[in-house]
């Protein structure tokens, strides 16, 4: 595995090998010394056309964790907003001969795109509303920590569908780790061919009782002016997961940033039931277990094969 | 004196332009011939003399002399050259794209003798003054006969029509919006009067903007699956009823353009059914692939509009071509440079190049599996120019000299030897295609010769 851009290049068996490797991370994370040489001398650029929070610290974090130098470029603020074009810039930062490039861009194919132009292993933080590999991955990271396994699990999908890379990464991810995927939305959220993935389609929160997990979209607000929903109000009352909707053995996830009071009601986020913050915590190992397995595959430059994480002032 | 409105439309100029060059003159024996316009299948020798077709006689009875070039075409086929209707070659204002001269030398490289350029150029061709400028150019430049299309509406802004009357008289051979559709069906409907009186027939790209919503592909499992937003094939069909239901109403005449989805050619097939004076054009490339080669997200090759749709829009278009529901086969090429394809598929511009590969790559893919006849190819990449009251060419004695020679069994890879166009957005971009353009010749001149294509001299 040289790059991560989409589920659909992982089987079963990878996703295992790595959720593994990032649970030996989180136990690094939970040391007083959290930091691992594993790549030390290696260069991480982070490079993100798109606001973010989660991702882009997450990645950041991740790869200093490891002991890498990360540079990270924002388009706002740097030569993108001067008009330079997608393959100028990384080919400009592919002079730092970076072992990585973490890419967020708003259009899909983007980090795919890089495979062609640069060396370094190319990681996909989010291309338009195609993929986001590494959310499905720390979801799936998170859901095997509290539930053992995903087979044979009835996981929901609800809401914006349609305009969402996490849903189309989650539905193939769950769907690979053995569980039911079924989505939920108004009509117009719902992409026309969404079948062909082998997920249900709902139109309403009517059986929502049948789900094990309930994994929220955010509803984005300029939706409403694309006429894609009448009024934030009716979804919410519509669609919205809260309370009283939610049934007591039922987990409820949401990649962030959550809109309290539309998609999700306030007491959910904060009760047991929700998974929210495993997910943001699980983010960060399962973020070094990628760059980990991308970065230190056998045979590679120099033939150092780094046996696994150890913690900086003990021989490696 | 006044003059009835025939009698202006007599006083048309002569709708194809090209560079003046030298009358051909060559003997080309053994040639297989196959003419769908003259009923002509079998070998011939064929002598072209001072760019006419002088004699076509039984294989091997024509004699030598004079020092005129031989082309021993033994094995090799000879057809009356091309003629395709939906061609952009970006002059005026793009040509780092293309240009009359790069253009025309593509086209004749994939064996056309003809071709009329679409006037979404920058600025449009909107104006008498463009047409005359544009044939003026032509002329210095162009080495296959240009045609030249006006704008429906000014600068294709949708509002005004142009001075379609003028623009006639200044030598515009029909009318297109092409690149954007007319949506304001009050002037769809203005036009087409304005049509009865100076001619013209209107080439539509038929799209319904609202309900394309700024997709970038066809709309279904692959744009579903790929994240990207649909162009539904409504989005064509709609349009379509639309105006041949206008057409059918003013009397008008139309040309629906790239037809790509099963439900177009549905509109298309019951309007000719109730007598609409409506004709429709394929491209090489919704015959050939499907949505699922957009899988490679690669927008150099496979980003276009209309959009690559389903193995059953692909079906249902070889049949309509089959059955005379779709008149001509039309590349729409479209040259972009690099700099405008090499960027994420949501970003890069739409169209792909196809004058140089339109008949290998239809013979690749429909004829020599047996789908469709090598005469049907023949027929429908010939006949482009009829809605245009433009006849096909043909290799009757007589005739001025229109042909192409092709060695069917020639293999080549596509863009290995770079291309005649300025532009490398081919859709058959790295492609092994069977059957190759040895030579064109354009209105009596030589218009092309393959480099590594030599002949004999008697």
């Amino acid at each position: 595995m040289k790059h991560l851009l989409d589920i659909a290049d992982l089987d079963r068996e990878q996703v295992e090998t790595l959720l593994d490797r990032a649970d030996s991370f989180a136990e690094v994370t939970r040391r007083d010394i959290k930091k691992v040489p594993t790549l030390r001398g290696q260069t991480v650029v982070t490079l993100f056309y798109e606001s973010s929070t989660r991702t882009s610290s997450s990645f950041e974090l991740a790869a200093k964790r490891l002991s890498a130098d990360v540079v990270s470029v924002k388009a706002s603020g740097s030569s993108v907003d001067k008009g330079e074009s997608l393959k100028d810039t990384v080919e400009t930062l592919s002079a730092y001969d970076p072992a990585a490039i973490v890419i967020r861009h708003p259009y899909a194919g983007a980090a795919s795109m890089l495979t062609d132009w640069v060396g370094a292993s190319v990681i996909n933080a989010g291309d338009g509303m195609h993929q986001h590999p590494s959310q499905a991955l720390l979801d799936v990271f998170t859901l095997r920590n509290r539930l053992g396994s995903l087979e044979g699990r009835n996981i929901w999908i609800v809401g914006d569908v349609l305009h969402s890379r996490v849903a189309r990464s989650n539905i193939a991810a769950f769907q690979l780790m053995g569980a039911e995927v079924t989505v939920c939305g108004p009509p117009t959220l719902i992409p026309r061919g969404i079948e062909s993935t082998g997920c249900r389609v709902k139109y309403s929160l009517d059986d929502l009782e049948e789900a094990d997990v309930i994994y929220l979209l955010r509803m984005q607000h300029e939706r409403m002016g694309e006429n894609f929903v009448p009024s934030i109000r009716e979804y919410a009352r519509l669609f919205q997961v809260n309370e009283r909707r939610l049934g007591p053995r039922q987990l409820v996830m949401h990649p962030g940033p959550v809109n309290r009071g539309v998609e999700i009601g306030s007491r959910v986020i904060d009760s047991d039931q929700s998974l929210i913050s495993d997910q943001v915590a699980s983010g960060l190992a399962v973020r070094m277990a990628i760059l980990y397995e991308l970065l230190t595959r056998t045979g590679d430059a120099a033939g150092e094969t780094p046996a696994g994480p150890v913690p900086i002032g003990e021989p490696a | 004196m006044n003059r009835a409105p025939e009698e202006v439309v007599e006083q048309l100029p002569e709708p194809m332009v090209q560079r003046p060059g030298p009358d051909a003159s060559l003997l080309i024996r053994q040639a297989k011939v196959l003419d769908p316009v003259a009923g002509l299948d079998g070998t011939f020798d064929i002598l072209v003399e001072d760019g006419r077709i002088a004699e076509l006689a039984d294989a091997g009875s024509l004699k030598t002399g004079n020092g005129m070039e031989v082309i021993e075409a033994d094995g090799l086929h000879v057809f009356p050259a091309f003629f395709d209707p939906h061609v952009h070659l970006r002059t005026p204002g793009q040509e780092h794209k293309e240009d009359l001269e790069t253009g025309t030398r593509a086209a004749a490289a994939g064996g056309y003798a003809g071709i009329l350029l679409m006037a979404n150029t920058s600025p449009p061709v909107s104006s008498p003054a463009d047409i005359s400028a544009l044939r003026h150019q032509a002329e210095t430049e162009a080495s296959v006969p240009v045609g030249f299309m006006a704008t429906v509406t000014r600068d294709m802004k949708g509002t005004e029509l142009t001075d379609m009357s003028e623009l006639r008289e200044a030598g515009a051979v029909g009318f297109t919006d092409d690149g954007l559709p007319i949506t304001d069906p009050g002037i769809m409907r203005k036009a087409l009067q304005y049509q009865r009186m100076c001619g013209g027939t209107i080439a539509l790209h038929e799209e319904d903007p609202d309900l394309s919503a700024g997709g970038v592909m066809h709309e279904g499992d692959i744009s579903m699956a790929l994240g990207l937003r649909g162009v539904p094939s409504i989005s064509e069909s709609v349009m379509i009823s639309r105006d041949a239901a206008i057409a059918g109403y003013e009397g008008g005449r139309i040309q629906v353009q790239h037809l790509s989805a099963t439900e177009s050619i549905e509109a298309v097939r019951r309007a000719k059914k109730e007598g609409v004076q409506i004709s429709a054009e394929v491209t090489p490339h919704h015959l050939c692939l499907t949505d699922e080669a957009v899988r490679s997200l690669d927008a150099n090759r496979h980003k276009m509009n209309p959009p690559l749709r389903t193995e059953n829009d692909r079906q249902a278009l070889i049949e309509a071509l089959k059955d005379g529901t779709i008149d001509c086969i039309a590349t729409d090429h479209a040259p972009h440079a690099p700099h405008e394809k090499e960027v994420p598929y949501e970003a890069a511009m739409m169209g792909v190049t196809g004058l140089e590969t339109a008949f290998s790559s239809v013979y690749t893919e429909l004829v020599k599996p047996g789908i469709i006849s090598l005469a049907l190819l023949i027929e429908k990449l010939g006949c482009g120019g009829i809605p245009f009251d433009i006849e096909p060419f043909t290799l009757k004695a007589g005739s001025t000299a229109n042909l192409c020679l092709i060695d069917l069994e020639a293999e080549w890879v596509v863009g290995e030897d770079g291309y005649e166009s300025r532009s490398h957005n081919s859709w058959c971009e790295g492609e092994r295609l069977n059957g190759r353009v040895l030579m064109t010749v354009a209105n009596g001149q030589i218009a092309y010769r393959l480099r590594s294509f030599s002949m004999g001299v008697a």
